[in-house]
């Protein structure tokens, strides 16, 4: 076989690999919107599942959805932007930084499953939290960690050294700088690190599935102590322990799921690329 | 020495007499630089540099690159406090004030003595906000103050004629020679008492530079200004009083006239002759 | 001169000694977020722990390394799920890491500009699909379509699970394995077509080796990926608890760690031996990803690449 016909045949092979990646993708998302599209109307949207959940929509789940997705981001955002400040303005290079910058790898490569034992014997068990939401905001906050802290610390670290310079030379403190000028500078990035840590946590299933998720609870939950339905443990529920379960309604609850995790995705790339072209720097 | 040893100052009244004592004007020093070394984490920069700085005068700080004047204009507000790894012996007074002292208010002391960069860095908000960063972070909350100051200072930078209706634009679409008279500007809104400029008309058209060369002879009757210039002809023109930098060394010091005209030291004869550097 | 000192602290204004206040507590805010971060992979520890060692005490070591796992007879063999796990890995790693270089290759070699635009997103999608999502459709479409074409009794199996975590690794094999060819010097490509080479063989001589460790952080992370996943596997693996006997398991159903800790923690009683069991296997995920990311880390950080790949 000569070079060229090599080449030919080995970039041919190369362009298959990458249809073979990518086709999926689009046969999935494609595969769902037909088959759930069908499911989806107001009733499906705002009512309560009925009848062994054979019957009726996902109200509960999806608002329990967003509940767990508020209740990530109030403890993923402080502590993640608090450690990427310190990280990018105050850490030297010294163990306590090191240690702390293997404690970020090691948090994002706990397994979700791990999470969610972690999460039964602190939150649930050991602080008497119970199956409720807030161990699972907390236990889905502290997943969603790792990714808040590495975005959140390039979008500070992308704001100019120059700039720091100029606001303590103009009577700046080191914190007035950071509040005033670093972090209004970096909040585009750190919204979209957000929210793409929010997209993770939203569609997680095993943390959710000991530390605050419900198989059937038709009202909205009344209190942070309360357990709630949530979406991706409803699919999971609607598709593998109930006999007899209506195949659109199972397609409708993933195309949801599917909808409001990809609208997140899709929320942060509008995000990141309105402000890169509208900064000056 | 005797200031050398005094308890930290902010309480006592500048220690005028001790000045007099060594300067050979009548009028004290603003500002006195005593046997300043400094080196940084990598390189040493200044080595035993004693200067004094008189009100209402402009000083050059002039030499070939890498002589240590802009190490020495950064000890002056103590912006070299952001490096890390750094050293430093001897003493820098502000009116009579150890700026090392332990009581010093960092903040206060870069209020008093301001800096404009080689580079136009103009902060990524507004012309307006860019005037007022620097005061509100002080605590002025009085909109009127503010609006007196962004005005005043844009007067006196002469770049109000220019911009006065467009403050709400962003900083960076002036032009270059524009955002370092912003620059100067946003100094001049505090109101200092030093202004230091460090090669100020580096990236200027003529026009530009020539413009910046003639608000120093203004800004001179209300401050105290050091400047790095960019040329020895520059330094000429501008200064009242100019010091020969070399090696991390102040190797002369005097009056415009003496230095330009008759410098004592041969280094600094060729420099200002153009027979190197 | 004490008392001076002291008239000097007096006299620093209310307003500033505020602001100094405010700037300690800032920092010490900022420094205890950053240190909350090793206090949690700690708890997770501890706590994981607390709840797992008891295992190892209340069930013998033999039944613990035994081959059978049924909880309601006191089998508590972790031998099936940790090679149900491995073998679902294993699976996941022979496509996955082909198909992710490959892609790669052909996104950042042959690929124009305009279709990497619509590849990247494309990929960033699939890294969002929830994978409760997949595992329904593997459930759905992928196990038939198994069944049917490679006849086999059920297509709930490793094979389908491997599929499944094979889509779920390649985006974090494709961006590291992307990151790591963009990282070869344009020197070496130019080398290698002076001396005549065509493309072909400059992307196979000259860019692939140089990108080589690139390339093997990101099978190790695909691994990590791969082993902790949990819905997915637990919907399209079939679920039987049993040893793989040759490689005909790979078509058979299995049943990893993380699915057993899925499936079983909701029907155990708190405190019962079943339930130390349980965060007993989470112990040793724990500790297997662990070591895999640090080992990945370690391998990232001699190459100086940005470690925020890390956590894509
Ligand atoms: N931030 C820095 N870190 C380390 N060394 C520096 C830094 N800035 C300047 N230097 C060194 O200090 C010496 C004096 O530099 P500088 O004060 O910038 O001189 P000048 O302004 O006269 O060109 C030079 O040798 C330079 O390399
Ligand atoms: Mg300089």
């Amino acid at each position: 076989m000569s070079r060229g016909t090599k080449q030919k045949l080995a970039f041919a092979l190369l362009t298959a690999a990458a249809v073979v990646v990518v086709v999926p993708v689009l046969l999935v998302a494609g595969y769902i919107i037909w088959r759930g599209a069908g499911a989806i109307s107001l009733e499906f949207l705002l009512s309560a599942p009925r009848h062994g959940l054979r019957e009726g929509g996902i109200f509960p789940a999806a608002i329990g959805t967003v509940i767990l997705t508020l209740g990530t981001a109030i403890v993923a955002l402080p502590l993640g932007v608090g450690a990427a400040i310190y990280l990018s303005e105050y850490a030297r290079d010294d163990l306590l930084t090191r240690l702390i910058r293997m404690a970020i790898i090691n948090l994002a490569g706990i397994p979700s499953v791990v999470y969610g034992l972690f999460g039964l014997g602190l939150f649930v068990l050991f602080l008497r939290c119970g199956t409720s939401i807030l161990a699972g905001s907390l236990t889905l906050g502290l997943l969603t960690l790792p990714v808040v802290i590495s975005t959140a610390e390039e979008a500070i670290r992308a704001v100019p050294q120059s700039f720091r310079v100029v606001s303590v030379s103009l009577g700046g403190t080191k914190w007035q700088t950071i509040r005033h000028l670093v972090l209004p500078n970096a909040l585009p990035g750190i919204i979209t690190g957000v929210i793409l840590g929010l997209e993770r946590a939203a569609g997680e299933t095993a943390p959710i599935l000991f530390t605050v998720a419900a198989v059937y609870l038709p009202r909205l939950p009344r209190s942070v102590f309360d357990q709630t339905m949530a979406l991706p443990y409803h699919l999971f529920v609607i598709s593998t322990q109930v006999p007899g379960m209506p195949m659109t309604l199972q397609f409708g609850t993933a195309l949801v799921l599917l909808a409001f995790v990809l609208s997140l995705n899709a929320a942060a790339t509008i995000i990141r690329s309105h402000f890169r072209r509208r900064r000056s720097w | 020495m005797v200031t050398g040893a005094m308890p930290p100052a902010s309480l006592q009244p500048p220690p005028e007499g001790t000045c007099d004592a060594m300067t050979t004007t009548a009028v004290p020093s603003k500002i006195r630089v005593e046997n300043v070394s400094f080196a940084y984490s990598n390189a040493e920069a200044l080595r035993g540099v004693s200067l004094d700085v008189y009100p209402h005068e402009v000083t050059v700080l002039f030499g070939p690159a890498r002589s240590g004047k802009t190490t020495l204009l950064r000890l002056l507000n103590r912006l070299t406090d952001l490096l890390e790894g750094t050293r430093r012996s001897g003493r820098i007074y502000l009116d009579g004030q150890d700026i090392f002292a332990p009581d010093v208010d960092v903040a206060e002391l870069r209020r008093r003595v301001g800096m404009v960069f080689a580079m136009p860095i103009p902060l990524p908000m507004s012309i307006r906000a860019n005037l007022t960063y620097g005061l509100q972070l002080k605590g002025v909350r009085d909109r009127a103050l503010l609006e007196a100051r962004v005005e005043s200072a844009l007067r006196a930078a002469a770049l109000w004629d220019e911009v006065k209706d467009r403050l709400e634009d962003p900083a960076s679409s002036l032009s270059g020679g524009q955002q370092q008279r912003l620059c100067l500007a946003r100094i001049l809104a505090l109101e200092p008492e030093v202004i230091l400029l460090d090669n100020p008309t580096s990236g200027l058209d003529p026009i530009s530079t020539s413009k910046v060369e003639a608000s120093l002879h203004e800004l001179k009757q209300r401050y105290t200004i050091i400047a790095v210039p960019h040329s020895v002809q520059q330094a000429a023109r501008i200064a009242d009083r100019a010091a020969f930098m070399l090696g991390g060394e102040v190797i002369e010091v005097g009056t415009a006239r003496e230095i330009f005209t008759r410098p004592r030291d041969p280094r600094t004869r060729d420099y200002v002759e153009g027979r190197f550097g | 001169m004490a008392i001076e000192q002291q008239a000097a602290t007096h006299a620093v204004p209310v307003a500033r000694r505020r602001r100094l206040r405010g700037e300690t507590a800032a920092e010490a805010l900022v420094r205890l977020s950053g240190i909350s971060v090793i206090i949690f992979v700690v708890l997770v520890f501890v706590f994981l722990a607390r709840e797992g060692i008891p295992a190892f005490f209340e069930v013998e070591v033999g039944n613990l390394l035994g081959t059978r796992w049924y909880p309601t007879v006191g089998r508590y063999g972790l031998l099936p799920l940790v090679t149900g796990s491995l073998l679902v890995t294993a699976g996941a790693v022979l496509i996955s890491v082909p198909l992710g270089l490959a892609a790669a290759i052909y996104m950042h070699e042959l690929a124009p500009a305009w279709l990497r635009e619509i590849l990247k997103p494309l990929i960033e999608i699939l890294a969002g699909i929830p994978s409760v999502v997949l595992g329904f459709l593997g459930m759905i479409a992928v196990a038939p379509l198994l069944r049917e074409h490679l006849n086999m009794p059920t297509g709930l199996s490793a094979f389908a699970g491997s599929v499944m975590l094979a889509y779920m690794a390649l985006p974090t094999i494709i961006s590291v394995s992307d990151d790591a060819i963009d990282a070869v010097p344009r020197s070496y490509r130019d080398a290698s077509l002076a001396l005549g080479a065509n493309h072909w063989q400059t992307v196979c001589h000259a860019v692939v080796p140089a990108a080589r460790s690139g390339i093997v952080v990101a099978v190790m992370l695909g691994i990590g990926r791969a082993i902790g996943e949990t819905m997915a596997v637990l919907m399209v693996t079939g679920n039987a608890a049993r040893m793989p006997d040759g490689l005909s398991a790979l078509f058979q159903p299995v049943r990893t760690m993380t699915a057993t800790i899925a499936a079983e923690m909701g029907e155990v009683a708190n405190g019962s031996v079943h339930y130390h069991v349980l965060f007993a296997i989470g112990i040793v995920l724990f500790l297997i990803t662990f070591l895999v990311n640090l080992l990945a880390s370690v391998l990232m950080l001699r190459r100086g690449t940005r470690r925020d790949q890390l956590l894509e």
